[in-house]
């Protein structure tokens, strides 16, 4: 297996592997934060749970800074090889006759999510390792003491409507890179085409109802507490 | 007809080439592409001009021989077809058509038109092959029973003619579809299971070593192939693939 990762193919499966933990990883995201519209309690619990519980943070967390980074870092590499294997482009190229907008345009729309990334780990995933790790304070505690911070602390950044604009656009990016991720990784994976219908039609849903759902949580937060 | 022509001109591999505008009249929409580029290059000689260099042999869509990037798609805008298989009905009076080679790091230009597609007969040394010495020693074809599902898919992967479109198509200017083809029509039978192993993994490695990108399953290579090879081969090269390295 040692040149595995080093050939081609090898690489398209490195890439499906971390995009299939990936979209599991934005599945249980968009699970805990639904929450925080029905029912703030619940979003705390499950906050606090994921925020403390040492598999989530010491072996869960590790894995996916991983596999985002990898999956970046190869998508770069990949980019870069593929740019290299046509040196001199076509003078007319008529892309659109054979082939989506999504699929030829992974990199950008990649590109935004990590420009999006930067913004939420700013936002969010910077604060709380400070809270947590540098200050100490693992109690997940408002600083009055009276009960949990998360659902506030939500709540407090999507009263910027700029911030809002920022995610929505970031999520339709996101809808745009999985309309073909999605299937892309199974196909790289190797499903046989008797389950790609199935898994286009999955996939599509998955790609529109996943970042849909995000924007919504975003708007509902903006304009109830407005 | 009458058309304007906007072809890439490259007198040898070392030039740096460039499009020049040509003027064709009385084309009959008829005609084959390659026979409208035989107008042309009449035209090109009775006034003492180099006529423009292009691949072609069978002209009946079997050898993979003729290419060309025409309006943006490798063998023009018809489907299932190859350049000689494509008439000047699929055109308009007037029209100005777009004449470029199929550009890949793995296809150096050689003159106008003309790539070299050596790196697809190197692939297939590499591995697209079984080592069965059939002469004098001839086995009844029904003597290994294939389902004819399993013959159907590995008859399709077949009739890869090996023409290069899939390269010339797709944004990485990738080979799977191709590679992905020439693995598929042994994998799927018995006759080929002995050198499987082998056979991907060499022929991987070298469309590796060739230059050709990475698949990304934009789906161009099959929808402008020929012959209409499905995706489906690259994703059976690729259990192949995962599944040699294990068997190591």
């Amino acid at each position: 297996m040692s040149g595995f990762f080093k050939s081609s193919i090898g690489r398209k499966y490195a890439m499906a592997l971390s995009a299939f933990f990936l979209m599991f990883f934005l599945l249980q995201h968009f699970a805990i934060n639904i929450l925080s519209v029905f029912s703030p309690d619940a979003f705390n619990e499950a906050s606090h749970f994921m925020g403390t519980f040492w598999a989530v943070q010491y072996v869960l967390q590790p894995i996916l800074i991983f596999g985002v980074i990898y999956h970046f870092v190869m998508g770069f590499i990949l980019e870069a090889r593929n740019r290299s294997a046509r040196v001199k482009k076509y003078a007319k190229n008529n892309g659109a006759a054979n082939s989506s907008w999504m699929s030829r345009n992974m990199i950008y729309s990649g590109l935004c999510i990590l420009a999006f990334l930067v913004l939420h780990f700013i936002d969010f995933w910077f604060p709380e390792i400070n809270t947590k790790y540098i200050q100490g304070d693992m109690s997940g505690l408002l600083g009055n003491g009276e009960g949990f911070r998360y659902y506030q602390e939500l709540a407090h950044k999507f009263e910027s409507p700029l911030r809002v604009g920022a995610y929505v656009i970031a999520f339709v990016f996101l809808s745009l890179h999985l309309m073909h991720g999605f299937s892309s990784a199974f196909q790289s994976a190797g499903a046989s085409s008797m389950r790609k219908e199935k898994l286009q039609l999955f996939g599509k849903a998955y790609a529109i109802i996943i970042p849909l759902g995000f924007i919504f949580i975003a708007l509902f937060h903006h304009f109830n507490h407005h | 007809m009458n058309l304007t022509l906007k072809i890439w001109r490259q007198s040898d591999a070392n030039d740096k080439g460039k499009m020049v505008d040509y003027k064709v009249t009385e084309i009959s929409e008829h005609m084959s592409f390659l026979e409208m580029m035989d107008v042309l290059n009449e035209q090109l000689i009775n006034k003492g001009e180099e006529p423009v260099a292009f691949d072609h042999d069978c002209r009946e869509g079997i050898c993979g021989m003729c290419s060309m990037f025409i309006n943006g798609e490798a063998h023009g805008p018809d489907r299932g077809v190859t350049t000689c298989q494509l008439h000047m009905r699929m055109f308009n009076d007037g029209d100005t058509i777009t004449i470029e080679p199929f550009r890949a790091k793995a296809f150096p230009v050689i003159k106008d038109l003309v790539v070299d597609r050596g790196a697809f007969d190197r692939i297939q040394h590499a591995g697209g092959y079984i080592s069965v010495n059939t002469s004098g020693n001839t086995q009844d074809a029904n003597a290994t029973l294939i389902s004819k599902h399993a013959a159907d898919e590995a008859m399709d992967a077949a009739t890869c003619i090996g023409c290069g479109a899939c390269v010339a198509s797709c944004k990485n200017a990738s080979a799977m579809l191709f590679v992905g083809a020439k693995v598929s029509q042994y994998a799927l039978l018995p006759q080929g299971q002995v050198e499987a192993v082998d056979r991907v993994k060499n022929m991987v490695a070298q469309m590796d070593l060739e230059g050709f990108g990475n698949c990304t399953n934009t789906g161009a290579c099959e929808v402008e192939c020929p012959k209409g090879i499905s995706l489906e081969n690259i994703a059976r090269m690729n259990r192949e693939f995962l599944s040699a390295n294990v068997k190591g």
